[in-house]
Formats: structure tokens, sequence, C-alpha cells
């Protein structure tokens, strides 16, 4: 199939990534690479087979309901980029 | 001619339960309400590299409880999806989610409407984790994220869009919420936001069998809003109908300052959520025996109390409702009723002096503490002709809310004892008749309503003590 | 001068040496110094682990039992959380993000008693076959630095490789511990998904990564591997299969297993013929050991590199979502004037490009429209290669296959080709595609004096049959 460039943009957007136009470019034609590559998978028949959604043999592994592991807020913001000592912070939604 | 008769408003509501478990539904913070803000965050709700989700088995159990309740299909096989989206109070960029295979299919919730009994038809219940918080108005360049609520466990419970008045949407809600609360998967508190409805509507000719275009509207705290949304949006829809203008399939907000609803996204900003089964979390599957504990601890609920109360027991209909209105109330009543056979007294009672008490001390059955038994006692006390009525509700029952006490002794050292000795009424009876020769003779002349003045009396004179039944015989003996 | 063989060995020593771990640790944080070049190491904890040796040191003389661990040195890869420490996963949206909480294998190698001496150099987000994606530069093949060691764990390989380390952890996604063990002649290898939790491993594809060992001695890597598995309250994954004596495994010797391999693997068009060659010659030499071997069909190998990227961009995809700038991580701040701004800029800047085609690809087959297509078809073929895996193994007790078609390429060979990388991981998926144990044992040498190895699998949890038959080929 073809990918276009507003393939890229519309998959850019989803990312939350965005790119120059060469960049937009280049990645359309990795990205028609990586995709006929991929295509291969259409050759194999795949009617009425489960697809398989969970690797292991773990099934039913619940925790009790029990209060642990919270860390002091000190903690929890330490990393954060922009903060005070209550909240993290990111720009408003909508630009003013 | 009527717009109501030519259209007809189409509504489906979803509503979003917080579960009252301990801790959250993928990891081991407090979900307590009003904490500090992030103050309950563990690095699996900061979503730090490396971090993964375990399910909280208490949530399960609520929501298959209230699935049982709602008379859903229970499904064995569940496993959690992720819905892919960015947002600040989305830690993941994902939240997990079932709701692609929810766990409780189909079902329904009985209410009374203006027409009679009806079925409001369910769609499905899920689980899924709630988000944090967005604080827009903290900061003038920011806005400021609580992730304590992120990860809390919900219920969506969603409904066919079969409700067609603003009323019966408002019943429904009101019943979704007492459910909940009776169940005690849910406090149901709309204020703290632990109980959230959002409202799909939409409009078309009554003739017509596919729907219009909806309109979600959210941003509805309370119930009153709900219908008040709903109003405000079927006649706006109506308006545009009639106009011949075009119905936007958009989300809408209440206003709660003017009653309204606004605009606040419009369809093209839909995601592609890109749901796809979580690979960190094992499907679970639910037995039989598993399903049938819960049903068997399940405890008998609202409508089933009430039809035992009314054909069982005896009560009114009225009586049966009000006592039903929450579980700690109906709880109460028949722990008495299984020890005291005066049902239609007890519900008085509950209905009359200690509804009363209740609301002057703010509190509910729960924290209500006068024993069953001693209640029972003081209702056999009034049965039995040994208090009557007024005295008990006004003078014992005060003293026995300070501590539980034998109300029988509590009366007799109170000198509160009605007294059905014949000779001391009669001395009373004497001594009011000596009292008021006048009304005594009005009496004889015909005036036989002057009897409740000299029961009245005779009350004042004994200091209440007097069996007004018995008072009543002997004047009426004495003045014959 | 302190020299190392084995934890066998080195706890003999530490028996006669009361300062013993100090002697170890200061001999690597030395080699590390010496070794800056192959850029192996990221981060080196030179203060915490002298005193961390020191304090051993005085546990060990003043009587108190010996952990399994006690005192080996270990290094982590760059995706590895350890708790008040910086992990970044080789990229720039982590730069100086320090872990709040240590992953669960890590916690379990320190109670027994191990040194975490540094972290090492990888594939951003261990994303890469050769370790050249890093966004702190490229790692070096200490056998020869013109070539990659591999990927994505590069950096924890030569660390083992160059003696810079005595084990080292890694991440295997589809083969980013076995192929740089094979490219650098060390021993590496991935457990049955599940065996070990993933809880601290940062995530790339949730139902392929494992947290794999390098060493250079069977035994070593069978220690730390019985130290790290089993389950855990933070990993909903993880096995709650009993946990067997691999060490004591690692000991025996053994013959007369049914061992497969795989027609096409040999005849796949890709395959260095030396590889080739040697590879066959070995079948001829278990054979005579005693072993049975033989030829198998596998009419999968075309699919499986396709549906290995199809699934792992899937998920990865996802699983970096989280890093926007809001809780930690890099945020772009100039010129910002809205949130969706802020995680453009932060994620375009922070993620490298192959990152970022990853993401996009991802995005592509989960996104309405070709999901169908592509996602749930790549699940399907993850299901019949399931049922295959199953099927072999009711004849067979083990796989074997060269581990990578051709020996450590040249720096910068394969950068510009995305797919031409892809295919080097063509016989190290299949057993993340299905979750079996596997290890890469250094066996052979090439001609342009690199080394290669042979790629062992064996059923689900058998763990234990895979050691007791790599320590039968590795016994002379």
């Amino acid at each position: 199939m073809e990918v276009t460039e507003q393939m890229i943009q519309h998959l850019a957007n989803l990312s939350r990534l965005s790119f120059s136009d060469e960049e937009t470019k280049a990645f359309k034609n990795d990205l028609q690479g990586m995709i006929a590559f991929v295509e291969k998978l259409q050759e194999v028949d795949t009617t009425g087979i489960q697809p398989l959604q969970h690797m292991g043999d773990a099934v039913n592994v619940l925790r009790e309901d029990e209060i642990q592991g919270s860390i002091n807020r000190t903690e929890a913001l330490k990393n954060s980029p922009i903060k005070d000592d209550t909240f993290f912070k990111v720009p408003k939604v909508i630009k003013k | 001619m009527n717009l109501m008769d030519k259209y007809q408003i189409v509504i489906g509501l979803e509503v979003h339960a917080q579960l009252q478990t301990n801790s959250k539904l993928f990891c081991g913070d407090s979900i307590a309400f009003g904490a500090e803000p992030n103050t309950h965050v563990s690095p699996v709700t900061l979503a730090h590299p490396g971090t993964l989700p375990k399910t909280n088995k208490k949530a399960v159990e609520y929501a298959v409880r209230l699935g049982i309740a709602c008379n859903c299909e229970i499904v064995r096989y569940n496993y959690f999806a992720r819905k892919n989206y960015f947002y600040p109070d989305l830690p993941k960029g994902y939240q997990i989610s079932q709701h692609t295979t929810p766990i409780c299919k189909g079902g329904y919730v009985t209410i009374q409407s203006t027409e009679g009994e009806k079925q409001i038809i369910l769609n499905r219940i899920h689980m899924e984790e709630d988000a944090g918080k967005s604080i827009h108005d903290a900061d003038d360049f920011y806005t400021c994220i609580d992730l304590n609520r992120a990860g809390t466990p919900l219920v969506e419970i969603v409904t066919e869009p079969c409700i067609h008045s603003s009323e019966d949407a408002f019943q429904y809600i009101t019943e979704l919420r007492k459910l909940v609360q009776w169940l005690g998967v849910c406090d149901g508190n709309m204020e703290e936001g632990s109980l959230r409805c959002d409202a799909n509507v939409s409009v078309r000719l009554k003739r017509e069998t596919t729907l219009g275009t909806k309109v979600e509207v959210k941003n509805l705290n309370s119930i009153r809003n709900v219908k008040k949304a709903i109003d405000y949006e079927a006649e706006r829809i109506i308006g545009l109908l009639e106009k011949g203008e075009p119905v936007i399939q958009q989300t809408r907000s209440f206003n709660a300052d003017n009653d309204t609803t606004f605009s606040m996204r419009d369809k093209e900003d839909a995601n592609d959520y890109r749901y796809f089964a979580d690979p960190d979390l094992a499907p679970f599957n639910l037995t039989e025996e598993y399903i049938q504990n819960i049903k068997e601890a399940l405890p008998a609920l609202p409508a089933e109390l009430k039809h035992t109360f009314t054909t069982e027991l005896g009560l009114s209909e009225y009586d049966a409702a009000n006592i039903c209105e929450d579980k700690s109330s109906a709880d109460y009543f028949h722990s008495v009723a299984a020890i005291n056979k005066h049902y239609k007294a007890i519900a008085n009672w509950m209905l009359g002096p200690i509804k009363q008490y209740l609301n002057e001390h703010q509190i509910g059955y729960a924290d209500f503490t006068l024993l069953p038994k001693t209640f029972s006692s003081l209702v056999n006390l009034v049965q039995e002709g040994k208090v009557n009525f007024s005295v008990a509700s006004q003078k014992l029952l005060p003293e026995l809310m300070k501590h539980n006490q034998d109300p029988a002794t509590l009366a007799e050292s109170l000198n509160l004892l009605q007294v059905s000795n014949v000779n001391e009424l009669e001395k009373w009876v004497d001594e009011v008749i000596a009292n008021m020769p006048d009304k005594v003779a009005e009496y004889k002349k015909g005036k036989k309503g002057l009897i409740g003045l000299f029961v009245g009396e005779v009350k004042k004179v004994s200091k209440g003590q007097a069996d007004p039944k018995m008072v009543t015989e002997l004047l009426q003996k004495k003045l014959s | 001068m302190f020299s190392y063989t084995s934890i066998k060995e080195y706890h003999s020593f530490l028996g006669t040496n009361p300062d013993g771990c100090m002697q170890a640790v200061k001999h690597y944080i030395a080699a590390i110094e010496a070794n800056k070049h192959l850029n192996a190491f990221l981060e080196v904890f030179a203060d915490e682990a002298l005193q961390r040796a020191a304090e051993l040191d005085k546990q060990r003389t003043e009587g108190q039992t010996m952990g399994r661990l006690h005192g080996v040195v270990v290094s982590l890869k760059d995706v590895i959380c350890y708790k008040g420490h910086k992990v970044t996963a080789a990229s720039k949206i982590l730069d100086n993000f320090e872990s709040v909480y240590s992953a669960t294998a890590v916690e379990r190698l320190l109670a027994e008693g191990a040194i975490i001496i540094g972290r090492n150099n990888c594939d951003e987000f261990a994303m890469g076959s050769s370790s050249e994606n890093s966004a702190f530069g490229t790692v070096k093949n200490a056998r020869d630095t013109s070539r990659v060691p591999g990927g994505s764990s590069g950096g924890s390989a030569v660390a083992v490789q160059a003696d810079l380390t005595m084990i080292s952890l890694g991440s295997d996604t589809g083969g980013s511990v076995r192929q740089p063990a094979d490219f650098c002649g060390i021993i590496g290898m991935k457990p049955s998904y599940g065996r070990i939790s993933r809880y601290g491993l940062i995530a790339y594809a949730s139902s392929f990564d494992q947290i794999g060992i390098f060493g250079k001695n069977l035994a070593d890597v069978a220690i730390a591997l019985e130290v790290m598995s089993g389950e855990d309250n933070f990993d909903s994954t993880a096995s709650s299969k009993p946990v067997a004596h691999y060490e004591e495994h690692s000991h025996k010797l053994i013959t007369g297993k049914k061992i497969a391999y795989f027609k096409q693997v040999l005849d796949h068009p890709g395959i260095d013929p030396e590889i080739k060659a040697a590879t066959e010659n070995y079948i001829q030499t278990l054979k005579d050991k005693g072993f049975i071997v033989e030829a198998i069909n596998f009419d999968w190998l075309d699919y499986i590199v396709p549906t290995y990227y199809i699934l792992t961009t899937a998920e990865a995809t996802s699983n970096l979502s989280r890093f926007d700038g809001v809780r930690y991580g890099f945020r772009s701040t100039e010129g910002i004037d809205d949130l969706n701004e802020m995680y453009k800029q932060s994620r375009s800047k922070g993620f490298g490009k192959e990152v970022q085609r990853r993401i996009l690809l991802g995005n592509f087959v989960l996104s309405s429209g070709y999901f169908d297509a592509y996602f749930t078809k790549a699940q399907q073929v993850r299901k019949l290669l399931s049922d295959n895996t199953a099927t072999i193994f009711e004849q067979y007790d083990a796989i074997i296959s060269p581990t990578v078609p051709a020996p450590a390429f040249k720096l910068g060979e394969k950068s510009d080709d995305s797919v031409a990388m892809y295919l080097a991981d063509i016989y190290t998926v299949y057993a993340n595609l299905v979750g079996l144990p596997s290890i890469s044992v250094p066996l052979f040498t090439h001609s342009n004096g690199m080394p290669f190895g042979l790629q062992l699998m064996t059923n689900h949890y058998e763990e234990e049959l895979m050691f007791a038959l790599s320590n039968s080929f590795l016994a002379k």
C-alpha cells in the first residue's frame, strides 16, 4: 500500500510528534519500506484462528485490596520539569 | 401542535461510579477523598518507566455484585484493554479499561415512573481506572495536575437509549444511586464526584425508527442537574429541528449557573483510541462458584425488602417505601421486626420521632445507638398501655439515647409509668369534675365534645401519667 | 592482581581474602576506566560500589552468612531501574531522570549481596541490533573496535566480554541479549517469558520483554537466574511456577536428547557460509556425542520478523506514551504556548529517529482501518506459531540454530537501512514470539576473527534442561 505525507502527518499527530517537511519525507520513505516489509503477513491464511492476546501462563492474577506502595509528594514531584511543591504543571490546553 | 407530541426525546445515560475499595484499581495507593494533592501516588500511579499494573480483587467483586443486582449477564472470561490518548491527567498516555469487553452485559434497573413501574435496560457495566484532576484556575499560566484520583477504580454503567423523559432519567439516577449505596459498592456522592453522569440526548420525530444526531452532555454533578440539562438540550435540539437547522454531533458542558449547555468540542476532535488487549494484565476467569458466592452474599435489595414488608409484615406501601429508602434504615427495621411483631408501631416510631431525632442530630441509622432490643421494649411499653406514646417519645426516648437501658425501669424511675389503677384514676377524675362544675353541667346538657377537655385536665393533674383511655371511660361513666 | 573466573572460585578467594570485595571492585573500576573508548558504561557508581564492598567484606569477616551473590559485581543495562540512580534508556528524553524505586530483579540481586557497579549503554529504548542508536554514543566491540557489539544490550555484553564486570543484565525482546552475546563471544540467555519479573524494566514490548543475563561462566548465569526468578506482587505476567535449581543443572553432562533444527534456517539466503558450515559440522559433533539431531520443516521463517515488528512496535508505541515531559523527563519549553505543542516538541526532540520510526509504525498498525489487517493478523500468526511450537516440543527436547546469520558487522554498515537491521534478528525473534527460554553459547570463531555462537531453545520453563545441554555442548 502507498504511504502518503498526509498519513505521516496523521500518525505524527497521534504520536504527538512533529516533523519538518524534510523529516516528513524521510519518515514517509522509512515507513513505506517498513510497511512493505510487514505486508508479507497477508500471505498467511489465518482463517478461523484466535488472535493470541496474552503471553505466558498467568491467569487470575489479582491482588488484595491493601494500601501500600505510596511515596511522599517530594519524591513524586522530584523529576518533574515544571512544578511547585504541590502540583505538576503543564501549559494550558488551549492557546490564549 | 404540542411539540412534545411531535417529537420523541431519546436519552442514554452513562454513569461512572467510584468503587468503595481501600486502594486503587491497579496499585496500592489509597483512594480516600480529600487528601492533600499528590499524596496518594506511587511509581505505578505516576507511570514511571518500568512500572506495571496489578488488578484489585475487591474491585472485581464489587463490579460483579453490582452486575448481579442489575440482572446482568456476568461475563466469565475477562481482560482489560488500553485506550490510548494524551492528556496530562492520564499519566500512562492510555487508560486501562474494559470498554471493549465489559464484565457485565445487558441487565436492567427498575424505576417508578409517572406511567408506573418501568425497566431501564442496560447495555453494559465495565471496569476502568479514573484519571487524575486538571486544575485550570489555580495558576495564570499553567494547568495544575493532581494525580491522587488517577487509578481509582470505576465502573461505567451504560443504559440503552431507552429513556424518553427527563423525569425518567431523574428516577433512574436516583434508583441507581440508591442501589450502589445499598450494595456498599459506591458512596454515591455526586458532589464529591464519586458518582458522575453523562447524558446522551437525541431527538426524532415520533414516528421515526432511526435515532437523531446524538449530543453528549457532561459536567452533571447532581441528579437535579441531569434533569435540567436534558430539558435544556431537548428544547434546544427541538428548536433547531423546527427551524430546519442541523444538529451537530458534539460534546457539551452543563453550566449550573444558568442551567444551560455550551459546546466543548466537536466530533472532528474525536480520537482514534487504538484499543488493544493490555499485555501487562493477565486475563481472569470468573467461575460459577465465585459468582454464586457473591450472589448468596448479596443483601436483600430494596424492592425485595419492600415486598416482604408489605406482604408478610403488613406495612403500607408508603411506610415500606420510606423504611427502605436506605439500607441502614431497612436493616434496622428488620432487626427490630425480628424480635417484635408490632410492625406498624415500629414503622410509626421510625418514621416519626426517630426520624426527627436523626434529622436533629444529622445522623443516619448507621450511627443510631438505640439498640433494637431497647427500642423493642419501648414499643412494647406503649403497646401494653404502660406509657403513652407522647411521653414515651418526648421523655423516654431522649434519655434512652443518652444510654441504652431498660425502658420500663427508666419509666418507673422517672415516674412516667402510666397509671391504670382505677382508684388512683378515680381520685384525679373526681378532682377535675369537682373543679369544673360549669363545664360538667354543659357536658351533661349535651356538649359531649368537652370530654376531650376533661381528659386533658386529668392529664395535667396526673402529670401525664393517667392512662387516657381509662380516664375517658371513667369520665363517661361518672358523667352519664 | 585480581582475576575472575566464576562466582564459585571468587567465593573461595573471598574466604582467604578479607578485603576481597574491595579488591574486586577496585579492579573493575580501573578496567572500566581503561576501556572508556568502548563506551560500554554510561555511569559507574564507583564510590557507592566501594562502600558496599567494604561493608560486605566486614559482614563476611565478622562471620555473617554470605548471600549467593555475595560481592558479585553486576552491571545493569540502562533500562533497568535502580532506586536513587539515574536511568535513561540511552535516550535524551530521560536525561537526568532518577528512579524512585528498584526493579524487583535488582532488589533480589542486592538481597543476595550483589554489588551494582554501573549502568551499561545500549540502543535507545532497547530498539536496535547494534547499540548504534544510543543518544550517548555508540558501543564498540572489544574484540574489534571497528565492529558493533550487537544490540540492543551491547554495553552489557561488552562489559562482560572485556572483563569490566563479573556478570551483567540486559534485556531481550527480539534477541537483544543473545545476539550481542554471539557478536562478543560470551554467554547470553533470555529466560522463558514471565520467568523474571518485568517490574522495573523499562518496557519496550510488554509481551516480548525479559531481563536477560550475560556471563562468561554458565554456572554464574544460572545462579543469577535462580536469584531473580519467581512470582512478584508487582508483575501480573510473572509466572508462579516454582524456580528450579538451575545452578545444579549447569554442572550436569547429559546426552541422548532429541534436538531439532529448522531446515529453512540453514538454507536461508542470508546466512554466512562459514556460519552455515560450522553449524552443520557441529550437528555432526552432537550426533557423535550421542544426541539425536534432526532437521524439521519450518515454513514460518519469512513471517516471523514482520510479525515481530508489527506486534512490538504496537506495544512500544503505547508504552512510550508516558514520556510526555509532564511528570519526568525532558520537556521542551522554548516558544511553547500550549499543551499539544509541548508534547510534540518534547517528544520530537527527546526521542531518536529509530524510536520515532517505531512509534509511527506502531500507531499505524493499531490505527482504525488497519488494525485488523496488521495487528490482529500478526496476533493470529503468533497463535499459529505457538501451536506449532507445542507440536515441535511433543517430539523434541530442544531446538538449535545459529544465533545470527552473520558475524558482527562494521560500525555504520547497516545503520541506514532499518529493514536490513531488522533481518539480523531473524533467528532470535522466534523465542520471544512464543516465550521460549533461549541461550547463545560461544562455540566458534569466524575467519575474520569474530566469534559466533549457537542458539539453544528448550520448552517453556525448562531452563534446567537448557543449562544442562549448554554445559554438555561447552564441555570438551
